[in-house]
């Protein structure tokens, strides 16, 4: 194998004409002009694919960043009050009460996913969980937010089964219990499934760490694995393309992770937080060195000079370009002041990491890499990192969309009240994938391991206790449905934020910030960017009203299969706070004799519902209407309850309805229920069938022992909130809606537990 | 019955936490001698008939669809018993 010549600074000024290949890494013409511009020159081949990955789409976030804008530009005091890191760093952090903080962040790994299902999975894991080592924190919970084509599809087949087992693998083998997340399933997503993983971690306030590399002759130290050839399919073009053609065949574009490498590298982090051994710190994830280089220069004193032939490699046949843009895993970059340096290496050598001293910050304002004593990069930071190119993409409402609007699930026949029709599909219904019990892929997780877990699936949202003494803890879900964001991608958003909103409120804990995975088509095809557009206007305009901030996230383009973008899926995390896990709210039915109570009201609401979609297979009209205000107050009734422990369980009404919330409260703990919709026919306006299937927003069901029911009514009164006894529970029956349906326990269990081990074989661990 | 063993072996260019993981356990059990570890799989096929070209196809085609991820993973050798196949190397 040769050697390509060496492009240095100095060749690059002495060849201008050379032609580089920026076309195959992915740059724009106008970019490569635009990098030539700011540098005066041409790129040198290694500033040349700093700048390509940097600006990419994944990294610089050019199509996105005038919309996330709006982030920012909505923020109200309010949104504040709890925000310690807001959006911009490695994860956003929020203040959780008694001196702790809890930073969390979602991050999507779609593509690598579908390439190499169980690696991609994983690693995506264990790059969310290094965003959280590196704001000072401890990682303690994961979840993911799942989506894959039709469940039957050789696709899904082929997908999920790695997926979940490359999760399960990376976090069991982390030690970190993963507490829940959703799965759907929809032929959209058939070659290419959706991976968002999330990563919560909790620290003390004054163990906050941020990316930034201050003050000059401080140390640039990277740590962690050794730099390989992972993830680095198009550097190679610039080693084989342009420089000679007999270098290195193509590298493969995945990455392989240890998950055994990345728990020492958690242990180490926090002994050299403890130890006040780091200054700035930054995880290496996509683009490797070429980011945590850039970005940590440019969020410090904006100058660093690297040596890179002193990073570790583990194939010394990587050339330069390659080292800058390898995404091998398990790796972070430490700044380190010099009288801490041999403290730093003291403890990195305890946990038997292996450290390399790349360089130092400067006061130079650029960032300077040298390779065999010649420089080859001489940026300003920013322009890598900071100052990439900006889209303001055109957008267009979809022509179709009025046509899909106009055809309202309202128009189709709806089974009479008692028939045998509303049994057989309410039957239909429980059994489909989407509605599904889960358990084939969350009974490969470890679920409680660190002892702290209060709750996890199938309860509405995961809750982990942070302080052993006091019971403090947080709550936190994901959400988003798909078809509504088809139909209405503003308020698709906005549903998804108040489903997972409201999914924490019924643990009793109280919601305090958000985090966002918003995964969407091409933003080159006009109809995908004002999808995109609405559901960040949606989202913006929704965290405002409910007073929590977006913290952090991830925005991830380019899911399409041909030219057929996927639903809109702005997938919303939420994040609550509740004081003692003591007094977190069961999702299901426990005791006999309570009182079971529908919270809000139900309303004619059949649009992109799963009945529209499992019965009739359609999918038109206006997604159900959103009121932010009633589920604020629907929130701070519940956790006013679960603070005077009114409440004996408390379930979210989504996808599927009344009858799926009745169905999953008496498959929780196996009591069943006797119910009565009459009464709430009535006061509504509505059908048995309509009260059953309709998705109207802001509704909860709830179950009160009775010598509490004086209490709570009183509760509900006082706060102007809708509240109907709709039946009473009773161990000896399974779901008995009188008049309406009769299902036995078995009869939902079967219903409800067959489908997945049906087609992707028998539960694991049962 | 002849067997035909197929060997598979991570890509060079991706990391083999197993072999790492070996490599680790020989230095601190002192050894100084093996500077890298790679750790791969091997599998034993035992055929009905003699081995012929035909049968040599199918296997290749079973090493690069079954037994090895090609995504991560390279099929490295394929040898009949006994004899190395011709045009198959490590």
């Amino acid at each position: 194998m040769s050697t390509p010549a060496l492009d240095t600074v100095a060749n690059a000024i002495a060849t201008p004409e050379r032609e580089q290949p920026y076309a195959a890494l992915g740059l724009r013409a106008d970019e490569y002009a635009r990098i030539r511009e700011i540098l005066g020159r041409r790129p040198t081949g290694a500033e040349l694919a700093m700048y390509s990955v940097m600006w990419s789409e994944h990294c610089s976030y050019k199509s996105s960043k005038v919309w996330l804008r709006e982030f920012g530009r909505r923020v109200s005091p309010e949104m504040t009050r709890h925000l310690l890191v807001g959006m911009g760093e490695n994860a956003g952090v929020l203040d959780a009460g008694e001196g702790w903080a809890v930073t969390f962040k979602i991050e999507s790994h779609n593509h690598p996913s579908y390439v190499e299902p169980f690696q991609g999975a994983a690693t995506g894991v264990g790059g969310i969980v290094r965003d959280i080592i590196a704001m000072g924190a401890r990682p303690v919970a994961v979840m993911d937010a799942l989506r894959f084509g039709a469940l039957d599809s050789p696709d899904t087949a082929r997908v999920l089964p790695g997926v979940v087992s490359g999760i399960s693998f990376y976090a069991n083998c982390l030690g970190l219990p993963n507490i829940g997340g959703e799965t759907w399933f929809d032929p959209v997503y058939q070659a290419n499934p959706l991976v968002n993983a999330l990563a919560v971690g909790v620290l003390r306030h004054e163990d906050l760490h941020l990316a930034n590399a201050r003050g000059a002759g401080n140390k640039v130290v990277l740590f962690g694995a050794r730099t390989g050839g992972d993830g680095i399919g198009g550097a190679s073009i610039l080693a084989s393309d342009t420089f000679s053609a007999g270098g290195p065949t193509k590298r493969p574009a995945v990455q392989v992770g240890d998950p055994f490498a990345e728990k020492v590298l958690i242990e180490c982090c926090l002994e050299l937080f403890a130890h006040g051994l780091v200054e700035g710190i930054q995880d290496l994830g996509a683009a490797g060195i070429s980011c945590a280089t850039s970005e940590l220069a440019s969020n410090g004193d904006g100058g660093m000079a690297i040596e890179l032939d002193r990073v570790l490699l583990r194939d010394p046949s990587l050339t330069p370009e390659e080292i800058l843009m390898s995404e091998s895993q398990e790796r972070m970059m430490a700044v380190v002041a010099p009288d801490k340096l041999e403290g730093f290496l003291a403890v990195t050598d305890k946990w038997d990491v292996e450290t390399s001293v790349l360089g130092e910050v400067t006061e130079t304002g650029r960032l300077v890499i040298t390779w065999r004593g010649e420089t080859i990069v001489d940026v300003d930071p920013r322009t890598v990192a900071v100052d990439g190119p900006v889209y303001e993409r055109p957008l267009a409402r979809p022509a179709w969309l009025d046509g899909v609007q106009a055809d309202t699930a309202a128009a189709l026949p709806r089974p009479a009240s008692g028939s045998p029709e509303l049994r057989a599909q309410a039957l239909r219904l429980l059994g489909s994938p989407n509605l599904a019990d889960k358990r084939w892929i969350t009974a490969q997780y470890d679920k409680y391991v660190l002892g702290n877990t209060a709750l996890s699936y199938p309860d509405d949202g995961g809750m982990v206790r942070i302080d052993e003494s006091s019971g403090l803890g947080f709550a936190v879900a994901t959400d988003a449905n798909g078809r509504y964001a088809y139909l209405d991608p503003y308020h698709g958003a906005q549903l998804a934020l108040a489903e997972a909103y409201r999914n924490v409120a019924v643990t009793g804990a109280t919601p305090r910030g958000v985090s966002d995975c918003l995964n969407f088509g091409s933003p080159e095809n006009p109809e995908v960017m004002w999808q995109f557009s609405q559901a960040v206007e949606g989202l913006a305009d929704g965290c405002r009203e409910l007073g929590i901030p977006v913290t952090g996230g991830n925005v991830s383009f380019y899911n399409q299969t041909g030219d057929v973008p996927i639903h809109p899926t702005p997938v919303v995390a939420v994040l609550g706070i509740i004081d003692d896990v003591a007094r977190r709210i069961p999702s299901g039915w426990q005791d006999d004799g309570h009182n079971v109570y529908l919270l809000g009201t139900t309303a004619l609401e059949l649009d992109g519902s799963a009945w529209a979609g499992v019965v009739h297979g359609h999918l038109g009209g206006r997604p159900p209407a959103v009121d932010l205000a009633r589920e604020r107050a629907l929130a701070d009734l519940l956790a006013a309850a679960a603070h005077e422990s009114l409440l004996a369980s408390a379930h979210d009404l989504a996808d599927g309805g009344l009858l799926a919330a009745l169905a999953e409260c008496v498959l929780r703990f196996g009591v069943g229920a006797r119910v009565w919709l009459r009464d709430l026919c009535e006061r509504d306006g509505v059908d048995a069938a309509t009260a059953l299937f309709s998705e109207s927003t802001g509704r909860v069901l709830v179950s009160v022992p009775r010598e509490d029911d004086v209490r709570f009514l009183g509760l509900c009164e006082g706060r102007g909130c809708p509240v109907l006894r709709i039946g009473v529970t009773d161990a000896t029956v399974g779901l008995d809606v009188q008049g309406e349906l009769v299902l036995t326990l078995e009869e939902l269990r079967e219903a409800h537990e067959s489908p997945l081990p049906a087609v992707l074989g028998p539960v694991g661990g049962y | 019955m002849p067997t035909i063993v197929v060997e598979v072996m991570p890509k060079a260019e991706l990391l083999d936490p197993q072999g790492k993981a070996v490599a680790g356990a020989l230095e601190r059990i002192g050894t100084t001698a093996v500077r890298d570890v790679r750790v791969g799989k091997r599998f034993e096929l035992t055929v009905d008939g003699p081995v012929d070209a035909a049968v040599l196809e199918d296997v290749r085609r079973i090493a690069e669809t079954v037994l090895a991820n090609t995504v991560i993973e390279d099929v490295v050798a394929i040898t009949a018993e006994e004899s190395i196949v011709p045009g198959e190397t490590h």
